[in-house]
């Protein structure tokens, strides 16, 4: 595996190549992109991005959770968590990207 | 909110952009992360979050019908896991 890490600034650099804009508002655009998915989930709204995948918010109850190093009971309160289920496109693209 | 919804949301927005142009951005900016991913990279994008590959050793499955046998090779799936300002701003906590 390569591991490299990309950051927003090769999705400005993505976005750059693409359109013809400035690098600086190329890189607002991202931000926004990224701005716009937030304040959906955040209003407990799904965001689905077609042959990307679906970033949903699921609702937790509480539970008594323990520290696994102490083995001290703990209470978890009631959380919303977020789950991305990439979609059938890109689990086939990164599936055979990596294969060896 | 489909991704349709977010480029018009986007166009609406940046009314000196032509509709078409704001669809080829928000594609670039998926493809550019599929095609990390497809490469094996990260992609990590502070407060909204991180995608990585995970391995997924080989097994020995079963056919839920049958009952029998089959191995199953070793795969690589996409991974998200939300950034904290993403996970707090969820559960009510906006801080700055």
């Amino acid at each position: 595996m390569a591991g490299k890490t990309l950051t927003r600034m090769d999705l400005s650099e993505a976005v750059f190549r693409e359109v013809g804009l400035s690098r600086n508002e190329s890189a607002q655009l991202v931000e926004r992109v990224l701005e716009l998915m937030s304040d959906s989930l955040v209003d407990d709204e799904q965001v689905k991005i077609s042959s990307f995948g679906t970033f949903s918010v699921r609702s937790k109850t509480a539970r008594v959770g323990r520290n696994p190093k102490t083995g001290e009971e703990a209470p978890i309160p009631p959380r919303r968590v977020l789950t991305f289920r990439p979609s059938h496109l890109m689990k086939d693209r990164v599936a055979s990207g990596n294969k060896r | 909110m489909i991704r349709s919804e977010l480029i018009q949301k986007l166009a609406d927005e940046n009314p000196h952009l032509y509709q078409r142009d704001v669809e080829r951005i928000v594609s670039a900016i998926f493809e550019e992360i599929i095609g990390a991913l497809t490469q094996g990279d990260r992609v990590e994008l502070r407060g909204f979050g991180a995608f990585s590959v995970k391995q997924r050793d080989a097994r020995i499955g079963r056919n839920p019908r049958t009952g029998e046998s089959v191995q199953v090779e070793e795969k690589h799936v996409p991974f998200f896991k939300a950034g904290k300002l993403l996970r707090d701003r969820l559960n009510g906590l906006e801080g700055n």
